[in-house]
């Protein structure tokens, strides 16, 4: 491994203008510096204030029905014949998924920054369902922007949210999907600075969200490193994780980062296959390049033009990831590799089928992987998945691969 | 002296306010685009601001939003924007340029590759609208070793302590961002406008633009007296969306409204 792991990881990234290495940064229009420096210092400000801490234990324990356990899937092991497979079960949160780790964390600070109004971006509505959820009960207003794209084939999130409150706005403009709900939701905030917080899903956009949104999700990691020692008295060999922007594969990996006998893989979603061009696998195909506030990979054209992309999993169709998942593909400390929409699909089934558990197609991306990798690995050894959110919300698409309308 | 420079010196000291429309390069199609900026310099324009089409353009409204989709459903990008200023320079040696977009295009080109090629067709500006003070220590260097002014946004939310750092690194002329919001939204309010212009005024002695949000020649002529350029876009490309199923008449129409906001920018520097 790179010397760069040498020095502490934790210490090093970000620095203090929020760049991973040469990814990451504050990349937006002038008008929204103010806006971000501000909530740079309140996070800064309360990320170590005890009465925050303790507001957001609180509301994860109570409201999210945090910890959420870890699951030997014994079926899964067996039928595989290689690995024991656990789950990390951020299924079983309140929502649905582990967007919302994210979305009490910055709410509680929308509310002590004085601000009246949330805005969120969504893609599979995952983080628009958890971001109104928060909003409902703390009383903000509440807008989701979402390609219009992803309110057809999202149809029942964009209701949890309606019934929540939140105005859902499905945006046009360009490939009618997560990006172009980013650009939207980036103009908003633009426009209604003074009063409005915007809430972003995942490890990406300027400096503090990488960052920040990092700090919320680890909490997936911390629980998950001490409860897989409890229960087989060492840590795991290999965490496997879907990226979309990345966010529950951060918040699983971060807190193993030091840990480097452990192999992380993320998996970005291969559409229809990397070769067919028609993915959204930016780290396993993309160049690094500028978009929605930060340095990273990108999935662009030799001119820089985004281009556009391709997921059976609105969760993962996304151009961009996280930088700091740009960072550790650098220096070799994670692996990001791909599966194909029919894979994603085969494993959705075969853990529906085995272990009683319907997963989210994003989370089957990481499942299918696991049935990759698990019988390659021996007995002995210990394999983690993330299962970063339940299937409710796909029964339409997978129903509609089948044939079936309802 | 930079082509920038020199052209606001010039109109100081006739006493008049510069005329600085926008368009996007290659909306709505690319040959229309050097004609359309040859008859706006005619009918009174005194820089152009030429927009590079961008897939995401996160600061702009729908006008220039659907302007970029217009102009990349004809692949026109940066190296095509390039081509049309020396194009545009065959006939045009002095009015400045400034070239308007976001950073990943020249990312994906190189600031190097790009500078070089802008300074040889007679590029004079460029203005990354996502690429704050903070991000651009490299891009500084290789765009003034090749002569191109780097033009930053004031927006309203900028504190004081941004306007000294912005300043520091700002060169040709400063551009503010006369509203909080995308490009083509609400009208802009005159007295906070003169408010930040005073305060930028004592950071720099670079001339002030002010953009976003002037509609009309009224809106142009009461920015005149507080600015020393004034930046039309969503108007002009508001025109050419709605024309852009015939583009022939586009360069004559384009000077037209050009030429109004003129005629009302001058009437008000008569009177100052």
């Amino acid at each position: 491994m790179a010397n760069t792991m040498e020095t502490n990881y934790y210490d090093t990234y970000p620095d203090d203008n929020g760049h991973f290495g040469q990814y990451g940064g504050r990349f937006v229009g002038e008008t929204l510096m103010g806006a971000i420096y501000e909530l740079e210092q309140a996070y800064e400000k309360y990320k170590t204030d005890p009465e925050f801490q303790a507001e957001m234990d609180k509301d994860l324990a109570d409201f999210v029905g945090r910890p959420s356990p870890i699951y030997l899937a014994e079926n899964l092991t067996k039928n595989l014949g290689g690995a024991q497979i656990y789950l990390k079960r951020e299924d079983l949160n309140h929502t649905g998924a582990h967007k919302v780790n994210n979305t009490i964390g910055q709410a509680l600070l929308a509310k002590r920054m004085g601000k009246t109004r949330i805005i969120a971006e969504t893609g599979a509505g995952q983080h628009g369902v958890a971001t109104a959820t928060v909003a409902a009960r703390l009383g903000m207003e509440c807008v989701v922007y979402m390609g219009a794209a992803d309110v057809q084939r999202q149809a029942q999130n964009v209701y949890r949210m309606k019934l929540l409150g939140a105005e859902v706005i499905p945006v046009e403009s360009g490939s009618r999907t997560l990006k172009d709900a980013l650009n939207e939701a980036l103009r908003d905030w633009v426009t209604n600075v003074d009063n409005t917080f915007y809430i972003i899903g995942t490890v990406a956009g300027p400096h503090p969200y990488p960052a920040m949104v990092r700090d919320f999700q680890s909490i997936i990691g911390r629980e998950a490193r001490s409860q897989i020692i409890n229960a087989t008295g060492k840590l795991p060999d290999a965490l496997i994780a879907c990226i979309g922007g990345g966010s529950n594969a951060i918040g699983l990996f971060h807190p193993f980062i030091e840990d480097k006998e452990v192999v992380m893989y993320g998996v970005e979603g291969a559409g229809h296959g990397i070769e067919t061009g028609q993915h959204s696998a930016p780290l396993s195909a993309g160049t690094p390049g500028v978009l929605h506030g930060n340095r990273t990979y990108l999935m662009q054209d030799e001119n820089g033009q985004i281009i556009e992309t391709h997921s059976i999993s609105a969760g993962l169709d996304y151009p961009g990831v996280g930088p700091e998942h740009a960072l550790l593909k650098d220096i070799g400390r994670a692996n990001y590799v791909s599966v194909t929409d029919d894979e994603a699909l085969e494993a959705f089934h075969t853990l529906t089928r085995s272990e009683g558990i319907i997963p989210a197609l994003e989370s089957s991306h990481a499942i299918a992987y696991a049935c990759k990798l698990a019988p390659t690995m021996s007995p002995e050894q210990v394999l983690l998945i993330n299962l970063s959110g339940r299937g409710d919300k796909d029964m339409h698409t997978v129903a509609a691969m089948a044939g079936l309308t309802f | 002296m930079s082509r920038i420079s020199h052209c606001f010196e010039k109109l100081k000291t006739d006493g008049q306010t510069a005329l600085i429309p926008y368009i996007t390069a290659g909306d709505p199609e690319p040959w229309v685009t050097v004609p359309i900026l040859h008859a706006m310099v005619d009918a009174g324009a005194n820089l152009l601001e030429l927009g590079i089409p961008f897939s995401d353009p996160m600061s702009d409204g729908p006008v220039i939003q659907k302007a970029c989709e217009r102009a990349l459903k004809n692949d026109v990008s940066l190296k095509h924007v390039l081509d049309m200023v020396r194009q545009f320079r065959e006939k045009d040696k002095i009015t400045p340029i400034v070239l308007m977009g976001y950073a990943n295009p020249l990312e994906a080109m190189g600031y190097e590759a790009f500078a070089k090629r802008a300074e040889e067709v007679g590029v004079d500006g460029i203005l990354t609208v996502d690429m704050p003070p903070e991000e651009s220590e490299q891009f500084l260097t290789i765009m003034d070793s090749h002569n191109i002014d780097t033009i930053f946004l004031v927006a309203p939310t900028t504190s004081l302590e941004r306007m000294d750092k912005i300043a520091k690194v700002a060169k040709g002329f400063i551009y503010y961002v006369s509203i909080k919001g995308v490009t083509g939204s609400a009208s802009l309010d005159i007295s906070e406008v003169s408010e930040k212009m005073a305060e930028l005024r004592q950071r720099t002695s670079l001339p002030l633009g002010v953009g976003f949000g002037i509609r009309d020649g009224k809106s142009a002529a009461a920015v005149s007296d507080v600015a020393d350029g004034v930046v039309v876009g969503s108007t002009l490309v508001r025109w050419i969306a709605e024309h852009a199923n015939n583009p022939e008449i586009l360069p004559e129409a384009l000077a037209g409204l050009v030429a109004e906001m003129r005629h009302a920018i001058n009437a008000r520097d008569m009177a100052k």
